[in-house]
């Protein structure tokens, strides 16, 4: 049963081994200079004292060929689900082999823990490798950033995996109750896309209960002013916790309030009438943004409500779980489908 | 001698619409067993239950006294060329061969290359080129190489042509004459069958119209033609098929052990298609007359 699986599968793995091996020449050959370019500038710059985020010049080295492995490293998961996953079951009780399958000494069971065994492993093998080479390129980069838990979470380290095992899953799923290739693969591909983006947005933020820092407003830095049509709003500048996943910054006075826009609106009465566009611009904060800034902080303190950045491998760990727990449910599933309702 | 398929009031229903209903059938082993009946009649059904593809949505099916497709010992006593002969497109011949050596303790390589050989198909060809025929045989050589004692065959020749169906039974009938292996074969074709078919059974409507060995079908029906006369006239032994009458002519078709002595009547041998076409008229003509007292008392 192996030697079928892998005689069906060999061609599509080829050419994904195949294209993994370009990506991997192609990053050895340009990962050494990012790597150059980082320990350039942290030397220079720290003999000047002014590192920084945004003028690091690792991040505008190979913009290109950054943007492109994070576009691949978020579809590759979809892909494999689409092309390896939904075809794997579909294919054979569309065009009829399972006929010829399962009427050879083998039970269907071991038939379909064999393809799913060894189609799978294969992927979670190829995601692990690709998420290994892209988190070891954009290491630099990344340190530059210092912002793990943004829109590179997902595209590093275990999360990739587990995105590829669920997405290969509902593939397979998908192929087994649909029993049509291309519809299976139009519903993993949508299936799949709706997952992640509700444990992106809906579920990530809730994994582990965040942490809370409430500080005094001692600097006018740390207040911006937002004028809408529903009034003057007070917001927080977002604060230097590097790597951590800053949720929200809020001013809460003792008795747990927010300011009104009553209270803005007699704290501030000068910036209602000339607004003043954020925040401080050149030559320092004007006095009626200090004046302001002063009365909010008189009655008011800052809480951030943020996720550690020694919490990076809790979440990686939990969302990979999640993904990979669902993932063996659907197989579980699959199965008990093919035995008792493919008859 | 034992059963090799023995159904018991065996029943499939797809959503609410019935394939199969009350099937009670026992095919005898040792027999090149003809399985006849009309399109929906449930013949495929039957044979998809009996290799475990599907399974019984009511009462039970034994094949060789096992459950179907219950362990791969009993998947390898059972041959199976299902309908329309599917193969892997994308696989060549040795392929396929391969495929039945890992998939298959009790496989026979030398015999599959060999017919292989035999049938003049190129090992590297893909499946997926082979004309509707040679994929057939392919089927054929991966069911028989297995070295079954069943071999099931679901309309294995109905998209051939006449040559490659000709073809194709000459094969089987060759295989039946190395191997011990019992076949079934369906058709709902009665001239493929009659070639190839030492016993035959005529499913009509989920029921077993009539079973037997093909030589004792044919000396216990003959056609009766002469004078017109009612068919309640016949004497009691002498069981009516098929009658049809023109102004002044009876024609019978009857099952009878006894000989026929009325000299008013001039008696012919019946030939499998009639035999078989009468079984399904009568099928027939007794569904129609159901619906119509049914219609009658509602």
């Amino acid at each position: 049963m192996i030697w079928l699986t892998w005689r069906q599968f060999r061609t599509q793995a080829a050419v994904v081994i195949g294209g993994l091996a370009v990506v991997a020449i192609v990053l050895a050959l340009t990962g050494p200079h990012l790597v150059s370019i980082a320990d350039g500038y942290l030397k220079v710059c720290r003999v000047d004292k002014d590192c920084g985020v945004t003028n690091n010049p690792v991040l505008t080295t190979d913009p290109r060929l950054e943007g492109a492995l994070n576009v691949l490293v978020i579809l590759l998961p979809a892909l494999i689900g689409i092309f390896w996953g939904a075809p794997l079951i579909a294919r054979e009780l569309e065009t009829g082999t399972y006929r010829l399958s399962w009427t050879q000494s083998v039970t269907r069971t071991r038939w379909l823990a064999v393809k799913v065994g060894v189609v799978g492993l294969a992927s979670v093998v190829v995601a692990a490798l690709f998420s290994l080479m892209v988190t070891w390129w954009s290491s630099p980069i990344d340190r530059a950033n210092l912002d793990q838990f943004g829109p590179t979470f997902g595209q590093r380290d275990l999360a990739p995996i587990g995105y590829t095992a669920f997405a290969f899953a509902v593939g397979v799923t998908a192929g087994v109750l649909i029993r049509r290739t291309l519809p299976a693969m139009a519903v993993t591909l949508v299936a799949f896309v709706a997952a992640r983006e509700a444990l992106t947005f809906g579920l990530r933020p809730h994994l582990l209960p965040p942490e809370h820092v409430v500080s005094a407003i001692t600097s006018v830095n740390q207040i911006g002013f937002n004028l809408s049509p529903s009034g003057l709003q007070v917001v927080g500048t977002t604060p230097n916790l590097p790597n951590a996943w800053v949720i929200s910054t809020d001013f809460v006075s003792a008795s747990g309030q927010t300011p009104t826009a009553q209270f803005l609106k007699s704290a501030c009465p000068k910036l209602l009438n000339a607004p003043p566009g954020g925040g401080p611009s050149g030559g320092g904060p004007p006095p009626a943004f200090r004046e302001c800034a002063a009365k909010i902080g008189a009655r008011f303190h800052e809480v951030v409500t943020y996720q550690p950045a020694n919490r990076y491998w809790a979440f990686q760990g939990i969302e990979t779980a999640i993904f990979i727990a669902v993932a063996l449910l659907l197989v579980g599933l699959s199965f008990w489908w093919v035995r008792h309702r493919l008859s | 001698m034992s059963a090799v398929i023995d159904a018991q009031g065996l029943g499939k229903r797809y959503g609410r619409k019935w394939a199969l209903t009350d099937c009670t059938i026992e095919i005898p082993a040792g027999h090149v067993v003809g399985l006849v009946g009309p399109n929906g009649a449930g013949k495929s059904t039957l044979l998809n239950l009996a290799v475990g593809l599907l399974a019984p949505t009511a009462g039970t099916i034994e094949v060789l006294g096992d459950e179907p497709a219950g362990s791969p010992e009993g998947l390898g006593r059972v041959g199976f060329v299902a309908q329309d002969t599917p193969t892997y497109s994308g696989l060549s011949v040795a392929d396929h061969l391969r495929l039945g050596a890992h998939l298959n303790p009790t496989w026979d390589q030398g015999a599959a290359e060999s017919r292989i050989d035999q049938l003049g198909l190129d090992p590297d060809q893909k499946a997926g080129k082979l004309s509707g025929g040679q994929r057939a045989q392919l089927a054929l050589t991966l069911a028989v190489a297995k070295r079954p004692e069943l071999l099931i065959l679901d309309e294995p020749v109905a998209s051939l042509d006449p040559l490659a169906r000709r073809e194709f039974l000459q094969i089987l009938m060759e295989t039946v004459a190395e191997q011990e292996v019992s076949v079934v074969l369906s058709s709902h074709l009665v001239a493929d069958l009659e070639r190839v078919c030492d016993y035959l059974v005529v499913l009509v409507a989920s029921r077993v119209q009539i079973a037997g060995p093909v030589d004792d079908l044919l000396a216990e029906h003959r056609r009766l033609i002469g004078a017109r006369r009612d068919t309640d006239a016949l004497p009691a032994n002498q069981e009516v098929i098929e009658s049809s009458h023109t102004e002044r002519q009876s024609t019978f078709l009857i099952r009878t052990t006894d000989p026929i002595f009325d000299p008013a009547w001039t008696v012919e041998e019946v030939g499998l298609e009639d035999l078989v076409l009468g079984y399904m008229g009568q099928a027939a003509s007794a569904a129609r007359n159901e619906r119509s007292t049914l219609r009658l008392h509602s």
